[in-house]
């Protein structure tokens, strides 16, 4: 938008002005800009407004976890800082590096060597561009890393579709089936990663109806840092290099954009394209410029582009800049500078140097090929300029700018709903547990793990399937040539247990995360969280995120794993409706020694079988409810206390050597789990349930399928070491391991199921 | 003397490290080397006394796998590299190396569409695969007998021939892997030990003198038994993984 826009017009002037430019700004905000301008005595330029709208987005503030919530009849001031990031304030661990402050969370590993981990979202993208959109995201969070001078080891993701047989018919005029955004989300995945040369060593796949129209892509990237390297300084007279892709039209107002609902009318502008060899390059010459030990501080372009890396960066300096837009390389001849200022084209980075640094990483940037210019100089005083060709074209006050705090107010309401348990038997035990292994959620994702390169840079020792092909809890890697360290990365999600309790099913997601991570060998685990909901402007959805929050400070703090760094993306919601609400918990665990590492799959013959933690009648949201139609009510429920203790003794007996596989227990519960690990080993095992440690009276359907949080299945070769460091928790050994590739269950000397693990392997295989 | 060998890349070349790390740890100096500063005449192939082509996708493997790296080093250093191979020099093309080695004409291959085209399964495939190992003068798999394990992770990994070519090969005992059943007897076909699609169940070949070396499989992703897939069901995390006899190969050869 050209020309001088005078914001002295009524309320419904400043609305229609927000609208118009796709601004997503509200009312308070525009009246806050209004008086700005009214004192300064002038109208705004167009490049202006579309700042304060990057600056000011959801996306980039996060107002709703910010912002104030009434809830129960009092007011939650700062969601955020109360619940998530005062886990980490209250426990305040000596070996977190760096949290919720730059562009991902940073923890202690190895000496001078620290450990990078951020986990993004590319929801909407992929909804429209499935394959651009999901390529993308990889790349951002990529570029994240990068943006704490982190060399990227691994990716991690997490995605959510529609079910794929979901009826043509249903779907919406415009909206993409999921099979299709399925298909190319995957391969956009697969492909930025692959081309990357970072593996792809941890994720889920997870269907629900609610992800109709609106996918969730999860991607998070981990990361070496040198504690001595990492630099965030700026001054007035230093320079900041733009280096990588050209800018060009693509991803205008993709953090406006992220900040609403979605609805038929987008436009393709806000999805980016990625070259995943451009990102490449750009690597090799940050680390390049890192270890040269030049540079002063340094970020990435995301959302936002150049207005957000520029306008952060001069408030960390708490300096101004002059910007010169006509420098920036373009992909696009005659973009206008307000384009140029907020494109979000990929592939680019921001480094800040003293003048006396610039011509050498100018020459690390031409050494591999990648383009790279001074555009915009630190100066002294407060004002952020715009130029183009001697033009100002927009002059903005920093500290206005992020100075500027209007609370967003959120009301947060109880929906009336009511569950109730279901009457449903297992006739025929084992026909279910084929069913359940064959759904989606459950069934092998190994189509798609194998398209992704889990191996690339020979650090992978754990894998993503693990023994035969069996669905490993945590992967672990040797970043390190001549260290044993381990790095142990684990997730956690429930959303089906958030249909009926937003607080429990987070809290099951921080447990599954770190169970997930306990199993291999992990300890020292430290979260990340990442809610993907609903429109936040509405209670109920409100009063979900508020519950789930709550529970990621009751429950982490119990776990003693601090937050490092999150992310949230509200507005999830099309013409169907609100996703489910979804929050993934990522793990972050260390291991001193990876020999010592434990895979899921059955060893050997005669070995004992225990289970560890106590069964429940918790099968509401479970799969097996779900496999007979039903939600139920009876939602897992975490106790923290007890968990802990039992996963600090489990690490205990990890590192005595007695534990020779290790597999958690989740959806579909103990028969699920107790399949797997043995097909995974291609042995045979056979368990009594009458020796299951349980509160209350169970069914037998109950003790197989339940999904009480905090269980593990463990294979010992020396029962008498496991017990004694086990002691104190909860409990038993259930069986054995068997020579003849039978999943055998009894209830006492009665046989409850006794099937062909290759039969279940089928079922599980041939699920997707 | 210290013995060095050039692992080579570009844009988009992305195993370098490792392999590097591999070579380097057995006391041979391994140097990564730009295309560009050999282009630009700032180092030169017979400065080093072995090659490596990593894996990864150079130049971002536009046109089709490693034609691009293969078509410069073929245009430019064409006679260089024949010297350094009829010196008796090894060289060792990995992955998208192999790709290069055979669209630069260092290994055979060309006859056919494509040299190494797009898997039969059409995507990327990661996952382990069991190997024959041939009757060949290879230099990289001397004291290599029974079959070995070893990571493929590639979209373009189907090699073809002519039928003249394949006799050739064949007569000239220049088939070093092939892809096989757990069993041991090559794959026939069958997917997924053959991953690919590769005709006669090709996996890694050499020159007629043994010193030129391509596989899609990645040794340095085997160096170790603690990167094999199932090493936890074991006790031997320590010891040296299938891949290591390769590299070693290598190293032995260079000091010979």
């Amino acid at each position: 938008m050209a020309g001088p826009i005078s914001l002295d017009v009524d309320d419904t002037g400043l609305i229609a002005i927000s609208r118009d430019m796709q601004l997503s700004l509200s009312l308070e905000e525009m009246k806050a800009l209004k008086s700005h301008y009214h004192a300064l005595g002038r109208s705004a330029t167009g490049i202006e407004l579309e700042t304060f709208a990057q600056t000011w987005s959801e996306h980039c503030c996060h107002k709703t976890f910010r912002g104030e919530v009434e809830f129960e009849g009092r007011t939650i001031s700062n969601l955020l800082k109360t619940t998530i990031a005062k886990v980490t304030a209250d426990l305040n661990p000596d070996w977190c590096f760096s949290v919720f402050e730059d562009n991902a969370g940073i923890v202690d590993f190895d000496g001078d060597t620290a450990i990078a981990f951020k986990v993004e979202t590319h929801n909407h993208p992929s909804a429209l561009e499935p394959f651009g959109g999901a390529a993308t995201g990889v790349g951002g969070v990529i570029r994240d890393i990068l943006g704490v001078w982190g060399e990227p080891i691994a990716n991690t993701d997490v995605l959510c579709f529609g079910p794929l047989d979901y009826p043509y018919k249903r779907l919406p005029a415009g909206m993409k089936h999921p099979s299709f955004i399925y298909k190319y989300v995957t391969a956009g995945i697969g492909h930025y990663g692959n081309n990357m040369g970072i593996p792809t060593v941890n994720g889920a796949i997870y269907f629900d109806e609610s992800y109709v129209g609106n996918p969730l892509v999860y991607c998070g990237t981990v990361g070496l840092v040198k504690k001595s390297r990492y630099k965030r300084v700026i001054k007035p007279g230093f320079s900041m290099i733009l280096a990588g892709g050209k800018t060009g039209r693509d991803g205008i107002h993709g953090v406006t954009f992220a900040s609403v609902d979605l609805s038929t009318e987008q436009e393709r502008s806000v999805v980016q394209i990625g070259d995943p060899i451009e990102e490449e390059k750009v690597r090799r010459a940050v680390i390049e410029i890192r270890d040269q030990g030049l540079g002063s501080a340094i970020t990435d372009l995301g959302g936002g582009g150049l207005s957000s890396a520029i306008g952060e960066m001069t408030e960390l300096g708490g300096c101004g800049a002059d910007v010169h837009l006509e420098r920036v390389p373009l992909k696009h001849p005659g973009m206008l500078p307000w384009e140029i200022w907020t494109s979000e084209s990929q592939e680019r980075m921001l480094v800040c140097a003293p003048v006396d640094d610039v011509e050498a990483i100018l020459g690390v940037f031409a050494d591999e090929e990648v383009e790279a210019v001074v555009v915009a100089e630190f100066t002294e005083g407060e004002s952020l300029r715009l130029m183009h060709t001697d033009t100002v074209v927009g002059e903005i006050n920093v500290p206005f700018l992020f100075g500027t705090n209007i609370r967003t107010l959120r009301v947060a309401t109880q929906p009336e709903r009511s569950f109730s348990e279901p009457s449903v038997r297992s006739t025929d035990p084992g026909a279910d547990l084929r069913a359940l292994l064959a759904m989606p959620n459950i069934a092998s994702k190994e189509n798609v793990v194998r398209t992704y390169d889990h191996e690339v840079k020979a650090q992978t020792v754990l894998k993503p399937l693990q023994g035969l092909d069996g669905p490993g809890d945590a992967a672990v890697l040797k970043p390190l040539f001549d260290s044993y360290k381990g790095v142990v990365i684990s997730n956690g999600m429930n959303p089906e247990y958030g249909k009926i309790d937003p607080y429990h099913m987070a809290a099951c997601a921080i447990d599954e995360a770190i169970r997930n991570n306990i199993a291999v060998g992990g300890r020292r685990i430290a979260l990340l969280d990442n809610f993907c909901w609903g429109n936040p402007e509405r209670p109920d959805r409100m009063w979900g995120l508020v519950r789930a929050s709550q529970a990621c400070y009751d429950v982490a703090l119990e776990f003693e794993t601090p937050f490092i760094s999150g992310k949230d993306s509200l507005y999830n919601e099309t013409e169907l409706g609100p996703i489910t609400p979804t929050l993934l918990i990522s793990a972050l665990g260390v291991m001193p020694d990876i020999r010592r590492a434990v895979s899921m799959d059955l060893k050997e013959t005669g070995n004992k079988i225990f289970i560890v933690g106590a069964t429940k009648d918790e099968l509401g949201g479970s799969h097996f409810y779900k496999l007979k139609g039903s939600l139920g009510k009876n939602v897992p429920k975490v106790n923290a206390r007890e968990a802990k203790a039992s996963f600090d003794a489990l690490t205990k007996a990890i590192d005595s050597g007695c534990v020779r596989s290790c597999h958690d227990l989740s959806e579909g519960g103990l028969a699920v789990a107790a399949s797997e690990t043995s097909f995974a080993g291609g042995l045979g095992i056979e368990l009594d349930l009458d020796k299951i440690p349980r509160k209350g009276e169970l069914s037998t359907e109950k003790l197989l399928f339940s999904e009480s949080q905090s269980r593990f299945l463990v294979e010992t070769c020396d029962s008498a070491a496991f017990e004694k460091a086990m002691a104190g928790t909860v409990f038993s050994e259930i069986g054995r391991v068997t020579g003849d590739k039978r999943l055998r269950i009894t209830a006492g000397t009665a046989t409850v199921l006794n099937i062909d693990i290759n039969r279940l392997k089928g079922s599980w295989k041939n699920g997707l | 003397m210290a013995y060095k060998v050039c692992i080579i890349r570009a844009p988009g070349t992305n195993c370098d490290r490792e392999t590097a790390l591999c070579i380097g740890s057995l006391g041979i100096e391994a140097e990564v080397v730009h295309v560009k500063r050999i282009m630009d005449g700032q180092t030169h192939f017979s400065d080093f006394d072995g090659l490596i082509i990593p894996g990864g996708f150079s130049f971002g493997d536009h046109v089709r796998a490693g034609a691009l790296l293969g078509k410069i080093l073929k245009e430019r250093f064409g006679d260089e590299l024949v010297q350094f191979s009829a010196d008796g020099k090894p060289i060792l093309g990995i992955c998208n190396g192999f790709q290069v080695l055979v669209e630069c004409g260092l290994l055979p291959g060309r006859g056919a569409l494509g040299a190494l085209t797009t898997n039969l399964s059409s995507h990327f495939e990661c996952r382990w695969v069991d190997l024959k190992v041939e009757e060949s003068d290879c230099i990289f798999t001397r004291g290599l007998r029974r079959g070995i394990r070893l990571p493929v992770a590639h979209g373009e990994g189907r090699f073809l021939v002519t039928e003249g070519e394949l006799q050739e090969m064949t007569e000239a005992n220049q088939l070093v892997f092939r892809y096989a059943l757990e069993k041991g007897e090559a794959a026939g076909g069958s997917y997924p030990e053959n991953p690919n699609g590769s005709v006669e169940d090709i996996a890694g070949i050499c020159n007629k003198a043994g010193n030129v070396f391509g596989l899609m499989p990645h040794p340095e992703r085997a160096f170790y038994r603690f990167m094999h897939p199932r090493w936890t069901k074991s006790d031997d995390a320590d010891s040296w993984g299938d891949g290591y006899k390769i590299f070693k190969n290598m190293a032995e050869y260079i000091r010979r």
